[in-house]
């Protein structure tokens, strides 16, 4: 006979709520089928190792991502600390097995707008985005984005460099098909030009594409939608907020020293497209700064700076690298000794204080700040300033937060179960955070969350399975 | 409108044109500035170290004076006087054991009631930027103008509140509204030297040659500002700067009340401007505006 207990679970709304459940013998009860497909959201490198992880242990994996292709900021960076190895050569292989894999669907284009069911058997509403490109006829051979005549901003290149209105955001791109952009298209904008139509051998534009709607169901859900930049530009105006060309940001520096950027790994600055000979770079930009900014510390700065002011110095050798900096958090496995490097046999200026202000002089940018181990007042002449501006979540994180019954934190980040023993477990059963959404870290820690977010996700689906199997015998 | 109007020892000698044209341009604006019966001294410094309440007691009694005569707003034209009783009142509103220290110590009921407006404030949120631009009749059309605003009138940012602290816009939104253009002015929040023109001149001297030197860079024909000291600095350092560089290029540095009264029509004879070391008369009358 079977006997009521009180479970706590948690409903849709992330509330925990108790419910009367049947223990004991339960031979009189029907069993639920558990889906044994996962949801993963956000393809960059956290998501892809959490898909390749479940699609190896034989579940089914969807992946969605909202850009065209998956590969997630890793894709915009161009080496990476503290092996100095290519982003690009090592993602590569991870995103097109992401791609290949037999267990794994990439949705690419695509967002999360709904979620009906309970952990084991959840019902996600998916919208895909128009790519106004037909990628079932489409071959990717990359002649309409050759022949596009309307190139510019895209937020992928940063203000590194302009983009064609169709695109795909890497040469190796997974999936290799171009997208529009309806912002920059000439044709979808003023209805004039159509030469992608025109050259595309296939007939694959399709500029009356519309967005559509699409569901998947799935057993349990990653959570892997990563970081963007602080907005500097917006908040920040002592740094120029954005009025002064020769001020970046560190995600744009990625794009210059990419050997598949814009400027195919060549570095000059924004205004003139000048070599920048001495070019100041300044750590913890509104990290760090409970009183008006971001009170945590964004964790990558230190080690990527570092990277940066190397890679500058290699591309630049009579260049001149100064960072200011708070103190150095180097407390990965090689990253002392890589800081320790940067100084001793790079060349590289470390100043320890924090720039006041930044402004335009002729053809310069003035750094004042302070050199806090001498009680100097300092003031350099820059050619190029670079802004290790602080990690914060990606738009639209508060957003999925409702729609999974998640919770943020005040800086948005989604905010785990246990911080030391269930890191990569959401406050609700069935969904797994891991990744830059849940705190900043680097791509070792992220790659290591999205494995042990597969693991669990394996763990809740085996038990859950296990459960249901005895309920039924 | 009519406001309590607190303006200071400064606005009665040193800086009595900052005074004069304010008062005037605030008849012809509407509104007006009441002056507070038997007001003394705002104690020219906000204490910065936390028990010393005596310094206080001062700005309370201004504060109190004002509640007691049954008006809730005192405005302030002197960025010094507008940060200190500011101050005081953040103080009398948040902090229970220091207000009834003060409290206690001058016989007065207070607990933060009055608010502090500066006047650049009233213009901008009681009477309105665009109904200021309705009643000028001279539009100042080619005056580049740099915005000082130094210290007092934005800092600490979360006690003044006026406008942010590190590229505040309230003064070029204000000149836009005269028909002026303002310049791109990176310099308009570093420090005059301030009370290091006592002791030490040089040090204040240096302070202002690169404050005028960054808005004569950026094509500005004057320098305004809201502080006493600040157009002290700016403008009566000028002669030691032209000894240490003749090549410097002296520009003039006055009040916004002043450019105000310009805007506004009315008599540059009563404007003061013979008071300032660098008289803008001549740049004023080159562009037609007076």
């Amino acid at each position: 006979m079977a006997e009521i207990a009180e479970l706590k679970s948690v409903n849709e709304q992330g509330e925990v709520v108790t419910c009367a459940c049947a223990m004991g013998d339960l031979s009189d009860f029907e069993s639920v089928p558990v889906d044994r497909r996962v949801l993963v959201i956000g393809g960059g490198i956290t998501g892809i190792t959490a898909a390749i992880d479940l699609g190896n242990a034989g579940y089914k994996v969807v992946m969605v991502e909202r850009l065209p292709s998956v590969g997630g900021r890793m894709l915009q960076l161009s080496e990476t600390f503290p092996t100095l190895d290519c982003a690009q050569c090592t993602l590569t292989p991870r995103t097109v097995e992401s791609g290949q894999h037999p267990n794994v669907t990439l949705k690419t284009s695509c967002e999360v707008e709904g979620l009906e069911g309970e952990p084991g058997n959840f019902k996600f509403l998916i919208r895909q985005k128009p790519t106004y490109v037909d990628w079932n006829k489409c071959t990717g051979c990359g002649t309409c984005v050759e022949k596009c005549p309307s190139k510019g901003f895209a937020l992928f290149e940063r203000d590194a460099g302009r983009m064609p209105a169709i695109y795909t955001l890497s040469p190796q791109a997974v999936p290799n098909k171009p997208q529009i952009d309806p912002d920059r298209c000439r044709f979808l904008t003023r209805g004039k030009c159509g030469v992608c139509s025109k050259v595309c051998p296939v007939g694959a534009i399709d500029y009356e594409q519309q967005e559509s709607f699409f569901t998947i169901e799935a057993g349990a859900v990653i959570v892997a939608t990563g970081f963007d930049i602080y907005d500097w530009k917006k908040l920040m105006p002592e740094y120029g907020g954005g009025r002064i060309p020769d001020v970046i940001d560190g995600l744009t520096m990625e794009r210059y020293l990419s050997a598949s950027g814009p400027t195919a790994g060549k570095m000059v600055r924004p205004s003139d497209g000048k070599t920048p000979k001495e070019v100041v770079f300044i750590q913890c930009v509104a990290s760090r700064n409970p009183e008006f900014h971001k009170s945590y510390c964004s964790r990558l700065c230190c080690m990527y700076t570092a990277k940066h002011a190397r890679l500058y110095k290699h591309k630049v050798h009579d260049g001149q690298a100064y960072i200011f900096y708070i103190d150095i958090r180097s407390t990965g496995k090689g990253y002392e000794q890589f800081i320790q490097q940067s100084v001793s046999e790079e060349g590289i200026v470390y100043i320890r204080g924090r720039a006041a202000k930044l402004y335009q002089k002729d053809d310069k940018v003035m750094v004042q700040g302070a050199d806090t181990l001498t009680g100097k007042k300092i003031e350099i002449a820059a050619d190029l300033v670079v802004l290790a501006a602080a990690i914060v979540p990606n738009e639209g994180s508060e957003k999925l937060a409702r729609i999974l019954g998640i919770e943020c934190n005040k800086d948005g980040f989604f905010v785990e179960e246990n911080y030391k023993f269930a890191p990569v477990m959401s406050g609700r059963q069935g969904v797994y955070l891991a990744g830059c959404c849940q705190g900043a870290k680097d791509i070792a820690d992220s790659a290591a969350q999205g494995s042990a977010a597969a693991s669990r996700v394996q763990v809740f689906l085996s038990s859950y399975r296990n459960r249901m199997n005895r309920e039924a015998v | 409108m009519r406001y309590s109007y607190f303006p200071g020892c400064t606005l009665y000698t040193k800086a009595k044109k900052l005074d004069d044209a304010g008062r005037e341009c605030s008849l012809k604006l509407g509104f007006e500035l009441d002056e507070l019966p038997d007001w003394t001294c705002c104690g020219a410094t906000f204490p910065l170290v936390n028990d010393q309440h005596m310094l206080m007691s001062g700005p309370t009694r201004i504060l109190a004076d004002t509640k007691d005569r049954g008006d809730d707003k005192l405005v302030a034209l002197c960025s010094v006087c507008y940060n200190v009783l500011k101050r005081t009142n953040h103080v009398m509103l948040n902090d229970e054991e220091r207000r009834a220290k003060i409290t206690d110590f001058i016989e007065r009921d207070y607990h933060g009631e009055v608010e502090v407006l500066h006047y650049l404030q009233v213009l901008r949120d009681e009477i309105g930027f665009d109904a200021l631009k309705e009643k000028v009749v001279k539009p100042l059309e080619g005056l580049k103008v740099a915005c000082y605003y130094g210290c007092l009138l934005l800092r600490p940012v979360k006690e003044i509140g006026l406008d942010r602290m590190e590229n505040p816009t309230i003064f070029e939104d204000f000149i836009r509204a005269l028909g002026a253009e303002p310049v791109d002015f990176p310099f308009k929040i570093e420090c005059c030297g301030a009370f290091q023109t006592v002791n030490s001149m040089a040090t204040a001297t240096r302070c202002s040659r690169e404050i005028l030197s960054n808005a004569v860079q950026n094509g500005a024909d004057l320098v305004i500002t809201t502080c006493p000291l600040c157009q002290f600095n700016l403008d009566d350092r000028q002669p030691e700067i032209l000894k240490e560089d003749p090549a410097f290029t002296t520009i003039p540095v006055f009040y916004f009340t002043q450019l105000l009264a310009v805007a506004l029509g009315l008599d540059s004879g009563n404007l003061g401007f013979e008071r300032n070391f660098i008289n803008p008369l001549e740049l004023l009358q080159e562009k037609g505006l007076v």
